[in-house]
C-alpha cells in the first residue's frame, strides 16, 4: 500500500475523522456476504468539505452510512477503523462503540442529512416537534420555550421564517424549505461533522443555488466539516475542497477539487467530468460513458474499470491498481489515483497549464 | 451492456416505412402539434390555481422545443395538454391544424399513435409483470400493426436496436427489475417509438439518470430526431441538458404558467435577457471549481415562488426580480412580444431599454 502515512488523530492538529482500510459489507444469506466498499482510507481535517462522487451503485451511500454506522440491519463495517476526535479531544473508534454510546455520539458529534428531504421528516409531526425531539433525546430538562427559541435561531440561520415554519407540517413546506429545515435540524447540536447524501438532487436549480449558498455560509460561520455524496459534479466543484471518486466500491482517486477537475489522473474521473454538458459557451459535445459499473458480486479481475476504460492496456485486466500517491500534501489533500497509467503524460497534459 | 456504436443500420421501422416527415425545410415545416392560448386551471380548496395561463407553442417535425423552468411552473401540465391527456380549460390544441376536440374516432386514433409520451421515472412507467417484448409490442398489437408472434418479436428487436439496447436478444425476455435505470428508460423510448410517432413528448426523461448515462440517452434521442424526423417537446429543469439537446431548436422558459422568454437555444442560454432566465442560467453549478468561484450570480430578491392561488399583480416575477421597477412591474402584466431577432420576451424593463 502506498497510502499517505496516516496522521495521528489524537494530536490537536490531527484529523477529525480518520478512516483506515474500511470495508462495508451486506449479509445476503445465512453464510454469504457481499463487500460493497473495499478498503476506504482517508483523513478528514476539521472544517474540510469532501465530496464523494461516482455513478449509482459505486458504494458512496454505503460508505457514508457506514461512517456513522447507520447501515440497514444487514450491513456491517467488516474491517478497518473509523477514528473520530470528539469535542472533548478523545479519539474513539466508531467501529467499536457500543450502541448506546453511538446514539449519544450521533447528532452531537456528527449528523447526517439523508437523501430526499421529502422522506426524512415524520409527516404527522410539526417541524417544531422534530426539533424538540432532537433536543430532548440528547439533553435533559430544558424548558420547551428555550428549546423553541433555539430552534427558531437555527431556522433563521438557513433564512427560514421560524414563525411560519415551526408550526407547519412537512407537507406544507416546499422541497427547498424542507431541505433547509433539515440542514438546520442536523446542525441543532452543533456537530463537528455533517454527512449529506445527495443534498440537492431533487431540487430545482434556483433552490439548489440557495442551499449551496447557505451551506457555504454556515460552514464559514460554524466551521463544521462536511462529507457529501453526490453524482452532480457541478455541486462537487462548487461546494467541496477535496473530492474522492468512487468506483465499484473503492476510492479510486482522491485530491483537491482542482486536482480532480483540472488534472484528473484516473480515466474514470476524467470520463465522468467530460460526460457533463456545460452551460456556458458554445456547444460542447460531451463524451458519453457507455455501460455501467459492474455489480459488486461480479467484479472483473484486475481494475474494475478496465472493461469500460478507453485507455486500457494489457496489465489492467490482471493487476488491480492500488491508490498511488502522485502529489503529497498535508491535511489529507494529497492527490492519489488507482490507475496503472496514472503517470502517463497523455492523461495529464490537458490540465497541466491550468492551476 | 450498451454498445457504444452509433445507431444500427437495421434499426428502421419494421412495421411500415418511416414517413418522410422532415419536409423540405424543417424550420418552416408546418407544425405537427400547436398550442394556441392553451390554459389549464386546477381548483383547490384554497382557490383556483392557473397552472397554465395561455401559452402558444409549436412542435415541428425533426425539431426540438424545450420547456424549462422550476417545478410548479406548468411544464408538465402543458405537456399533458399537448399529448391530449388533459383537456385545456381554454384555448386549443391543434394536431396538423385541427382542434383535438374536433377529431373523429379514426383521426383521434392516428393522433394517439403519432404523439407519444416518455415519462420521468422508468421505475414507475414500465409494467413490472411484462417482459420487454410484451411492453414494446402492446401498442402494436392493440392497433393491429403486427399479425403474429414472430412479427412482434422482429418488431421488438428492431426497436431495441434503434435505441442501442444491443444485442436485442439479451433484453427481449427481461423484466424491468432485471435492468438498470438507463436500460429501462431506453425501453420506454423504444415503446414510444413503436407507434412510429411524429412527436415525442419527453417529460424530464433524463433527470433520474446518472450523468454518464444521460448523455448517451440524449444522443439516442438525437438520432431519432435527426434520422427519423421525430419532433420533440422536451421538458427539463436542467439548462445544460436543454442546451445540448435543443441546440438547433428552441427553448421556451416558463414561469408560473406563462412563457416569459422564447427563442433559439444558443441565444437563450448564452445571452439570456429575461431576468428570470438570467437567474436560471447563473444558478447552474458548473463542473469547474475556478469558474464556480468567479462566476457572476444573479441575486434574486426572494428565493421562493409566490403562492399560485394568490399571484402578485402585474408581472408574476416582480417580487423576486432584481430589475424590478416600481409603478410598472407591479401593476401591468408584460406581454410576450418580439424582441431583437427571433426572440420573444415578456419584460417591461428589458424590452423598454431596447
Amino acid at each position: 500500500m502506498t497510502h499517505p502515512a496516516p496522521a495521528d488523530p489524537s494530536s490537536p492538529d490531527g484529523p477529525l475523522l480518520s478512516v483506515r482500510g474500511v470495508d462495508v459489507g451486506y449479509r445476503t444469506g445465512r453464510r454469504t456476504q457481499l463487500t460493497a466498499v473495499h478498503e476506504a482510507t482517508f483523513d478528514l481535517y476539521p472544517g474540510q468539505s469532501m465530496a464523494l462522487v461516482g455513478e449509482s451503485g459505486c458504494g458512496k451511500t454505503t460508505l457514508g452510512l457506514g461512517l456513522l454506522r447507520l447501515l440497514p440491519r444487514t450491513g456491517t463495517v467488516s474491517a478497518g477503523n473509523i477514528l473520530f476526535r470528539r469535542k472533548s479531544g478523545d479519539v474513539v473508534d466508531l467501529r467499536g462503540l457500543a450502541e448506546q454510546d453511538l446514539r449519544r455520539f450521533r447528532w452531537n458529534e456528527a449528523a447526517m442529512v439523508f437523501q430526499g428531504a421529502m422522506n426524512a421528516f415524520n409527516p404527522v409531526l410539526r417541524i417544531e416537534e422534530h426539533f424538540l425531539d432532537t433536543f430532548r433525546a440528547h439533553e435533559s430538562r430544558t424548558r420547551r420555550r428555550d428549546l423553541l427559541e433555539r430552534s427558531a435561531e437555527l431556522l433563521a440561520m438557513v433564512r427560514l421564517d421560524p414563525a411560519r415554519v415551526l408550526p407547519s407540517y412537512p407537507h406544507e413546506l416546499s422541497g427547498g424549505m424542507r431541505q433547509r429545515a433539515l440542514i438546520a435540524l442536523a446542525l441543532a447540536l452543533r456537530p463537528q461533522l455533517l454527512i449529506l447524501d445527495e443534498p440537492t438532487t431533487a431540487l430545482d436549480v434556483l433552490t439548489q443555488r440557495s442551499v449551496v449558498e447557505q451551506l457555504t455560509e454556515l460552514r464559514e460561520r460554524l466551521r463544521f466539516a462536511m462529507v457529501f455524496i453526490t453524482h452532480d459534479l457541478g455541486l462537487a466543484a462548487e461546494l467541496a475542497d477535496r473530492v474522492g471518486t468512487m468506483y465499484a466500491g473503492r476510492l479510486i482517486e482522491t485530491g483537491t477539487t482542482r486536482d480532480i477537475f483540472h488534472r484528473s489522473r484516473h480515466p474514470y474521473t476524467s470520463a465522468l467530468i467530460s460526460s457533463v454538458p456545460p452551460v456556458v459557451g458554445e456547444l460542447a459535445v460531451p463524451e458519453p460513458l457507455t455501460g455501467g459499473p459492474p455489480g459488486i458480486d461480479a467484479l472483473p479481475p484486475g481494475c474494475s474499470f478496465a472493461p469500460r476504460c478507453p485507455r486500457v492496456i494489457d496489465g489492467c485486466t490482471t493487476t488491480r491498481p492500488e491508490l498511488r500517491l502522485l502529489h503529497a500534501r498535508d491535511e489529507g489533500l494529497s492527490h492519489a489515483a488507482a490507475c496503472l497509467r496514472s503517470d502517463d503524460t497523455e492523461l495529464s497534459t490537458e490540465g497541466a497549464t491550468r492551476d | 451492456m450498451i454498445d457504444p456504436a452509433a445507431p444500427t443500420e437495421t434499426g428502421g421501422r419494421s412495421t411500415d416505412p418511416a414517413p418522410d416527415a422532415a419536409g423540405d425545410d424543417p424550420g418552416t415545416a408546418p407544425p405537427v402539434l400547436s398550442l394556441r392560448g392553451a390554459r389549464q386551471v386546477f381548483s383547490t380548496p384554497r382557490g383556483d390555481v392557473p397552472a397554465v395561463a395561455g401559452v402558444d407553442l409549436d412542435v415541428r417535425p425533426g425539431q426540438v422545443l424545450c420547456l424549462v423552468g422550476e417545478s410548479g411552473c406548468g411544464k408538465t401540465t402543458t405537456a399533458r395538454m399537448a399529448a391530449g391527456l388533459a383537456e385545456p380549460a381554454g384555448g386549443e390544441v391543434l394536431y396538423h391544424g385541427t382542434d383535438l376536440r374536433g377529431l373523429d374516432k379514426r383521426a383521434r386514433a392516428g393522433f394517439r399513435r403519432s404523439v407519444q409520451y416518455i415519462h420521468q421515472d422508468p421505475y414507475a412507467s414500465l409494467n413490472p409483470v411484462r417482459t420487454v417484448q410484451s411492453t414494446l409490442t402492446a401498442g402494436l398489437r392493440r392497433h393491429g400493426l403486427v399479425k403474429d408472434g414472430d412479427q412482434a418479436r422482429r418488431a421488438a428487436t428492431a426497436l431495441l436496436e434503434r435505441v442501442d439496447l444491443v444485442p436485442a436478444e439479451d433484453h427481449l425476455d427481461k423484466y424491468p427489475h432485471q435492468m438498470s435505470g438507463g436500460q429501462r428508460q431506453r425501453v420506454a423510448v423504444a415503446r414510444a417509438l413503436a407507434m412510429d410517432p411524429e412527436v415525442i413528448i419527453a417529460d424530464e426523461s433524463t433527470s433520474m439518470l446518472d450523468v454518464s448515462i444521460r448523455v448517451s440517452l440524449l444522443n439516442t434521442l438525437g438520432a431519432l430526431r435527426d434520422d427519423l424526423g421525430v419532433g420533440f417537446l422536451f421538458i427539463t429543469h436542467d439548462l445544460a441538458v436543454a442546451k445540448y439537446f435543443a441546440w438547433d431548436g428552441e427553448i421556451a422558459v416558463m414561469y408560473l404558467g406563462k412563457v416569459v422568454e422564447q427563442g433559439p437555444a444558443p441565444e437563450i442560454v448564452n445571452d439570456p435577457r429575461h431576468p428570470y432566465t438570467r437567474a436560471l442560467v447563473s444558478a447552474v453549478c458548473e463542473p469547474d471549481p475556478d469558474l464556480a468561484r468567479t462566476k457572476e450570480r444573479v441575486r434574486l430578491r426572494g428565493a421562493d415562488i409566490p403562492d399560485p392561488t394568490d399571484l402578485p399583480p402585474g408581472c408574476d416575477f416582480h417580487p423576486r426580480c432584481p430589475l424590478y421597477e416600481q409603478g410598472r412591474c407591479d401593476t401591468e402584466r408584460p406581454p410576450l412580444v418580439g424582441s431583437r431577432g427571433p426572440r420573444l420576451l415578456a419584460c417591461h424593463v428589458v424590452n423598454g431599454a431596447g
